[in-house]
């Protein structure tokens, strides 16, 4: 089957914007990750088509991407799942800068994770010798936020994230409810300051586009909205 | 540019980040990583990290060490299994005080599962006699290697670390037997730094992508090891690669042991628990190289079942297991059936066959981490390794799962340890002249090269042979066919040629380094598979089929030839309480 494939295409030492390139690729079948198109298409068309990946199924959070207008990764999309038929239209995630073809430069994606304190604070020392009690259920809960990759697909596609670069997103605030919500934690508030602003959870005015997009089908706005009952909730 | 710090550690994945955490705010500290940390390989660790708290029954570190020792096929080093198995239970703890979430048990304690090899005598006064399964298998979900390497990054954070992300390091710098920095290049810009430091950590993972079907990540492509090889030194064991037995057919992906451990049971095509009559006490629970060869073999008699690549599997059926047990406690991997083959676990077994998965081998080191730079133990200055691409060796012959992500917490930190130590009283060693003119020279010459090569053709080859003739089974016809093969190969990568002649995020030309690395780690194992006349562990001669421990209780130590063929001594096994016997399960 040959799949025909429109890229777009951005490198800063040659060209002065972005532009889309149409690949064919021979030989492809239905079962085939779009990241062994990719992989075809840099192995055996051509060298410069510049992707960022690493583990080729979904855990590492090395390619998020917009496939047809929607974000997700290339290891976890087949083309069956795809309407292959037609042109498959392949872009970077949107919101950041483009560094070459997909590869975007996520170091705001990262400062705002850094910025809410993505660790476990505690005041009491830990007994010694032994672990920290946790019910399991209690364990469980934080289980589908620890689930993310940090790949950026949710933040991105974030209608409050296009249109203000100060909002913290989706997947920070996910990072937030991890660690206010784990029962060793002892800085719940601290962090709860830190996303109650107008540049923090309350841009988020669930949209829902977040969850639609994670690979992980994490139910982000779930988590989010766990965080507001808190935030409303909270005595000073 | 030549940028200064106190340490420099290569490697962000558990290993590299638990040795970061030791060093003191007082001196600097960089970390390099040619990923974003928590993309690092770690993060696909899937089925647990053991150590004997015996939350849920009674264990011990001795039990540990016994099952580590014989999992080895007794060529571990029982010293060094010892301070592992003995610090395990600290360590966890640890983890879980840095915040690591796990799963739990009834009594709020970290809940533990059964994992291959990883047993107990059946009656305790007979600590030899027969022994059963214990649930030693810390874990979280099926995502142990994900939060572990979150929590470990998230410490590096707390810590202040400074990351070096997407720099991918190029050359080792060491001279007159002491280390005094790497060559990295700064991968989107293209820019090359020499990081001078007073001491050195490689901790940059396995090869696994030296062969064609495997479970390891596309970055695992043993830069770190290959440096060493290149710089001279030796590398130890590079013979032992195990193969997982249960990757999902044709994809290699990995189906982690927790199915098995879970309950899981293995098929051939008849619909027979073959297990048994290879491993009649422990069954689909004994360690990796055994029931990896009893698939090949099921396949070899005709009982593994045709695939639509002329490939052939056998099935992993956990569907018994109900769907609760399942979706609580192997999310992921049956998510990845779903995804990627279409199976519905719940209600069909998964097709799986070997995959290529851990090296046992890589850098030698002692128990603190540092480098040796010969069999003779003498040690290279300022130069440490721990994790997947070091050797020190707990692994031996074949390693227990769960015992690489003990592996990277305990020698990452002691590594780290022995670096805070170090660097209080070291000084800088000198830089070698002209640094970053062999990193410079290399670039150059892939970038104007015109030859007719390509990437992908070598690697391919290179995979498939690796596979075929350095697989599950071996002997010496086909191991020396490898190493023509190899050499030939290795004389057409110096044709090859890019396309991508720039310098902003140039992955054609990384890929091209990358690719000479693994043509210098399948060196080193073709070579020392091909020497060692036995059958131990996961290395398994058809033309040798017994263990000799009269003539091979030892560690390979193989340095790359200068211009001639490699060179092999040897090291002996340390031994300290557990006497070789045979290996039953
Ligand atoms: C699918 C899978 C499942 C597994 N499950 C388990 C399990 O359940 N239990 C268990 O105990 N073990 C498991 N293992 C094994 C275990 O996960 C690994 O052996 C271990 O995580 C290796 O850790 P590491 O820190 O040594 O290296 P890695 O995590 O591989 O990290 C290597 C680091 O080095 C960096 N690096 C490499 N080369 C360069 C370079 N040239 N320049 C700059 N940086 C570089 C990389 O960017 C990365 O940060 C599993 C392995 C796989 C593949
Ligand atoms: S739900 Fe909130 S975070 Fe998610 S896309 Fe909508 S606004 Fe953004
Ligand atoms: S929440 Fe989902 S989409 Fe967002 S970063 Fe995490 S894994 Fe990616
Ligand atoms: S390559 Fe790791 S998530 Fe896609």
């Amino acid at each position: 089957m040959e799949l025909s494939v429109k890229i777009l295409r951005y490198n800063p030492e040659k060209d002065s914007k972005p532009y889309f390139q149409e690949y064919k690729v021979p030989g492809v079948a239905e079962d085939w990750r779009l990241l062994d198109v990719l992989h075809e298409i840099k192995w055996k068309l051509d060298g410069t088509l510049t992707f960022r990946r690493s583990c080729a199924h979904g855990v590492c959070g090395s390619d998020g991407i917009k496939v047809n207008g929607k974000n997700r990764l290339a290891c976890s999309i087949l083309l069956k799942d795809l309407n292959y038929k037609k042109t498959i239209t392949i872009e970077p995630l949107p919101a950041m800068p483009i560094i070459k073809d997909l590869v975007v430069d996520m170091t705001s994606f990262f400062q705002k994770y850094e910025v809410i304190k993505p660790y476990l604070i505690t005041k009491t020392p830990p007994p010694p010798d032994v672990e920290r009690f946790q019910t399991n259920e209690d364990a469980e809960k934080l289980f589908e936020s620890a689930k993310c990759i940090l790949c950026g697909c949710c933040t991105t596609s974030c209608p409050s994230t296009w249109t203000n670069d100060n909002y913290i997103g989706p997947a920070a605030l996910l990072k937030t409810y991890r660690f206010v919500f784990d029962t060793r934690d002892e800085a719940p508030d601290e962090r709860l300051d830190i996303i109650d602003n107008p540049d923090g959870i309350w841009r988020c005015h669930t949209i829902f586009n977040c969850i639609e997009t994670c690979p992980k089908e994490i139910n982000i706005t779930w988590h989010i909205s766990q965080l507001k009952t808190r935030l409303a909730t909270r005595e000073f | 540019m030549i940028k200064t710090y106190d340490v420099v550690i290569i490697g962000a994945g558990g290993a590299g980040l638990r040795a970061a955490v030791e060093i003191p705010k007082e001196y600097s500290c960089a970390v390099i990583s040619k990923v974003f940390p928590p993309r690092s390989h770690t993060g696909t660790a899937q089925g647990g990290v053991c150590a004997a708290l015996g939350n849920m029954e009674e264990d011990s570190w001795e039990n540990h060490a016994f099952d580590t020792v014989k999992g080895s096929d007794y060529l571990g080093d029982q010293d060094a299994i010892e301070v592992m198995c003995q610090d395990a239970v600290r360590a966890i703890i640890e983890l879980e005080h840095m915040g690591m979430p796990f799963s739990r048990n009834e009594d709020g304690k970290i809940a533990q599962r059964k994992f291959g090899g990883h047993t107990k005598p059946a009656d305790p006064a007979d600590p030899y006699g027969k022994r059963i399964p214990v649930m030693r298998a810390c874990y979280s979900a099926d995502r142990t290697g994900h939060v572990m390497l979150q929590t470990l990054y998230e410490n590096c954070i707390k810590n202040q670390v400074s990351f070096f992300s997407e720099y991918f390091v190029t050359q080792l710098l060491v001279e007159n037997g002491a280390c005094s920095g790497v060559v990295a290049m700064d991968i989107s810009t293209g820019e090359i730094h020499t990081f001078h430091a007073k001491a050195v950590v490689f901790a940059t993972g396995g090869y696994g992508r030296a062969f064609q079907i495997t479970s390891n990540a596309h970055v695992g492509t043993g830069d770190g090891t290959n440096l060493v090889y290149r710089a001279g030194l030796p590398l130890e064991d590079m013979e032992f690669f195990q193969f997982h037995p249960t990757g999902l057919w044709r994809l290699g992906i990995l189906v982690s042991e927790a199915a098995r451990g879970e309950g899981g049971i293995l098929k051939n095509k008849d619909g027979e628990r073959f297990m048994q009559r290879y491993a009649p006490t422990v069954m689909d629970l004994a360690p990796r190289d055994m029931v990896s060869r009893a698939i090949i073999t099921e396949i070899r008699e005709g009982k593994g079942i045709r695939g639509s690549d002329g490939t052939d599997y056998v099935l992993l059926d956990v569907s018994h297991l109900g769907k609760k047990v399942i979706d609580e406690k192997l999310p992921e991997i049956t998510g990845f059936a779903r995804t990627y083959l279409g199976v519905e676990p719940t209600k069909e077994p998964i097709p799986i066959q070997p995959t290529a998965h851990y090296a046992m081998g890589g850098i030698p080191t002692d128990i603190d981490g540092r480098v040796l730079a010969n069999e003779k133990g003498d040690i290279v200055k300022g130069f440490y390794a721990a994790g997947e691409c070091a050797c020190v060796s707990v692994h031996g012959g074949n390693r227990l799962g769960t015992n690489s992500l003990l592996d990277i917490i305990i020698f990452g930190r002691r590594s780290g340890k022995a670096v805070a130590e170090f660097i209080k009283t070291a000084d800088y060693s000198p830089l070698p002249k002209d640094t970053e003119e062999q990193t410079r020279k290399e670039i150059e010459a892939l970038k104007t090269s015109t030859g007719k090569e390509s990437i992908l053709n070598i690697r391919t080859e290179l995979q498939v042979m690796m596979m075929n003739k350095c697989g599950v089974f071996r002997n010496e016809k086909e191991l020396k066919e490898g190493i023509e093969e190899l050499k030939q190969l290795k004389e057409r990568y110096k044709n090859i040629s890019i396309q991508d002649k720039g310098n902003i995020f140039n992955t054609d030309l990384m890929e091209a380094i990358e690719l000479g690395n693994l043509l210098d780690s399948a060196e080193a194992t073709l070579y020392s598979a091909e020497n060692r006349h036995e059958s131990r562990g996961a290395h398994t001669r058809e033309d040798y089929t017994n263990r000799d421990d009269e003539n091979w209780m030892k560690h390979t130590f193989i340095t790359k030839g200068n211009g001639s063929e490699p060179k092999i001594t040897y090291k002996p096994v340390v031994i300290t309480r557990y006497k070789p016997m045979e290996r039953k399960y």
